[in-house]
């Protein structure tokens, strides 16, 4: 009979073979579900996970890629800090809106002013600000009240999708929009356009915006953060061990305070590329889940910087394929989210091993 | 312009080997359809995909269609539209108001694809846009309305405050005060097209306010299940018939008819004789449909329904014609002036006596 024991400490080589492990079982579910929807698996697969990197498209697929999995690694990194240590930040989709909407009034405010050397600069504080400042409501209210953060922050996300829905009709609405809602478009506006810095590279650009330069640098000042840096070090402990921290001089409250403002700003950050570029407009329908996705994209990645980049490329593949194979096969859209929803519960299925292994006991039987 | 030709031999290059279906894409017209909502939505959406599929009969063999549901209005779907440039349709409905900015850049890049979009204000050289006039639909709702309600209180949970929603409103209660001038409309802004949980919430808080009307511009039946259950309610449908709510609450719908539109762009294209325009039809060209008004109406109420949607089919009645006052007092459109579709077009204040203020 099967048994399950448990490790005495997790097993190295299962933390990183697991996330390799849940995506093959993903596929494999994944080819069940669309066998089952009456569709070639083989075919849906290759469109999912092939086509976008190496199909007849991927010129047009491999820019989309990173204009996606741009968001999700700046705010999965910031994530990743908080998570270590067991603060649960799980409003960074609010952070990141907040950070849209203060980027964008500067933008606004200044327009049409012609001083890119100043505005953008100014939209980057500003959304760094805007997210870090909404990441300090419920990190003030769990040192001084105690109250939980995974419930405030969660709450505080829809605050923020009233307030952006607010403004998109109110102070920000476009003057010459006809009475529609949404702000200007930034993408238009070049002092504040967050858009494709090598345009002419191949027939769709690059994909590359200050975004995705920002994610790659995040990732390399985590990764050093994290295993060079004493502040990684505390973060490890305070997770592993809040006693020892404590012992050790860590501060809790500065640390909680700490890891809330860090992922609150680089949701906020993210949330200003997204509004300056992809997006590029105040608009109710802004909030695209990133921040969500992100808590995904942070375990899936293993807590750890650079994990997290493989992590958040692959998620933005399920998304830009899963997209890709909609259309040819016509698969009902919720198929993909199923799909995306598997990869998760894989992971957590098969993260059992990192902590237990299986034995045989051949006396349970008789 | 040398990306543009790159982009357009792209699009030619995908028009031949179209996802493994080289031979099919040459000889059939590819329509594609790009979804705000899932095509079960029962209502904007659902009606939509139906008025494909109606097309698809009209034509049968000659086309092939292709949609996307559930595509969020933002960056997704401009991806969404341009795959299926891509993928070689030529010609592309995207049926929904946030989808205008993303139609116009993904068209931009598409010289050669045909791009339709519903309910928008900005065209191109190879962009038309489309619309029905849903407010003569609202002036049948209104005179129902104000004729069935007997508490004089009518619930409205409105979507988006873009000008359609806001001439909707205004439509309906101008034509229900006009035959019950005690009437009151409750509105409730959800700032979404579609969303079950909030349309029902805005039911259920308007019904407990008194409302025994409930009008909606969202598109679930989520309204209507909740007025059955409060009993004494009267509905509508939106987009959609939704007759399965009928004879009680439903008692009457805006019908969605975008089938002879949509047959006769893709013919166009087929012809080569397609070009940018602006289309915006009612009740005459049957773009808006009237449902079957039920027997829960008094037959006499019913029969003045049926002559005004008749005189506004035939154009003998215009829903704004004045006098009209703004809702400050200060005079819209005088005494037998017709409002014309410009102002119509970017409609965005309520009339006298609506309460309340458009979000903003």
């Amino acid at each position: 009979m099967l048994r399950l024991e448990k490790r005495p400490q997790p097993s190295k080589a299962w933390t990183y073979a697991a996330p390799l492990l849940a995506v093959v079982i993903t596929i494999l579910l994944g080819g069940v579900l669309f066998w089952l929807l009456g569709k070639d698996p083989i075919a849906a697969t290759r469109m999912i996970f092939w086509d976008p990197l190496f199909g007849d498209f991927a010129a047009f697929y491999l820019p989309e890629l990173l204009i996606k999995a741009a968001p999700l690694i700046l705010i999965a990194i910031g994530l990743s800090f908080g998570f270590q240590a067991g603060i649960w930040n799980i409003g960074a989709e609010g952070q990141y809106i907040i950070g849209a909407i203060c980027a964008a009034g500067v933008a606004l405010a200044f327009y049409p002013l012609e001083a890119r050397w100043m505005i953008f600069p100014l939209m980057i504080v500003a959304g760094i600000a805007g997210g870090a400042a909404w990441a300090m409501i419920p990190a003030l209210l769990r040192v001084y009240f105690k109250t939980n953060e995974i419930l405030v922050s969660l709450m505080l996300v829809y605050v923020a999708e009233v307030l952006i829905n607010a403004f998109s009709v109110g102070l920000m609405r476009n003057p010459d929009g006809m009475g529609f809602p949404g702000s200007r478009s930034l993408k238009e506006y070049p002092a504040a356009a967050n858009g494709d810095l090598f345009p002419n590279l191949g027939s769709f650009g690059s994909g590359i915006h200050w975004g995705v330069i920002t994610a790659l640098f995040a990732v390399v000042v985590a990764y050093v953060f994290l295993t060079r840096h004493r502040f990684g070090f505390n973060v490890r402990l305070a997770g592993q061990s809040p006693r020892a921290a404590a012992f050790s001089g860590v501060n809790p409250n500065r640390l909680i305070i700490l890891c809330m403002v860090l992922s609150g700003g680089m949701a906020g950050l993210a949330g200003m590329f997204e509004v300056a570029g992809p997006s590029g407009q105040i608009l109710g329908s802004f909030p695209a889940y990133y921040g969500f996705t992100a808590i995904i994209v942070a375990f899936l990645g293993r807590l750890h910087p650079i994990g997290i980049m493989l992590a958040g490329l692959l998620m933005a593949l399920t998304y830009i394929g899963g997209d890709a194979a909609l259309q040819p096969l016509q698969l009902p859209s919720a198929s993909i989210q199923v799909f995306q929803g598997m990869l998760l519960f894989s992971l957590l299925a098969v993260d059992v091993l990192t902590n237990y292994r299986i034995r045989f006991s051949k006396g349970a039987i008789a | 312009m040398k990306r543009r030709t790159l982009l357009a031999s792209g699009a030619a290059a995908a028009l031949s080997t179209a996802f493994g279906a080289p031979l099919r894409a040459q000889e059939k017209t590819k329509v594609g359809f790009i979804y705000v909502g899932p095509i079960n939505d029962g209502g904007w959406t659902q009606y939509h995909h139906h008025s494909a599929g109606e097309m698809v009969t009209h034509f049968g063999d000659s086309v092939e269609l292709v949609y996307q549901e559930s595509v969020p209005e933002g960056p997704d779907a401009e991806r969404a539209m341009t795959q299926m440039a891509l993928g070689g349709a030529d010609i592309i409905f995207t049926t929904s108001f946030g989808f205008m900015d993303p139609t116009i850049n993904v068209a931009a890049k598409f010289p050669n694809v045909k791009f339709e979009h519903a309910t928008g204000y900005k065209s191109a050289e190879n962009v038309s846009t489309y619309s029905a006039r849903f407010y003569e639909g609202r002036a049948i709702q209104g005179h129902l309305t104000g004729k069935m309600t007997k508490t004089n209180k009518v619930g409205y949970i409105a979507s988006v405050p873009i000008p359609e929603v806001v001439r909707g409103i205004n439509s309906a209660y101008l034509h229900a005060s006009k035959v019950n001038p005690d009437v009151e409309f409750k509105i409730i802004w959800i700032f979404e097209w579609l969303n079950p949980a909030k349309e029902a919430d805005a039911a259920k808080a308007l019904i407990e306010q008194g409302c025994d009307v409930i009008l909606q511009h969202t598109d679930s039946t989520a309204p209507h299940a909740a007025a059955r259950e409060a009993g004494n309610v009267y509905t509508f449908g939106q987009a959609a018939d939704m007759a399965e709510y009928g004879p009680m609450p439903r008692i009457s719908s805006i019908i969605d008819n975008w089938a002879p539109y949509y047959i006769e762009r893709v013919q166009a294209v087929m012809d080569g004789t397609w070009t940018t325009s602006n289309r915006w039809d009612g009740i005459g060209t049957g773009m808006v449909g009237i449902g079957e008004i039920s027997d829960a109406v008094p037959a006499d109420i019913k029969a003045e329904a049926e002559a005004m949607r008749d005189a506004i089919a035939d154009g003998s009645y215009h829903p704004f014609t004045g006098p009209i006052n703004k809702q400050d007092g200060s005079v819209w459109l005088a005494e037998g002036e017709v409002a014309d579709d410009g102002a119509l077009a970017g409609l965005n204040f309520y009339v006298e006596g609506v309460d309340g203020d458009i979000p903003s």
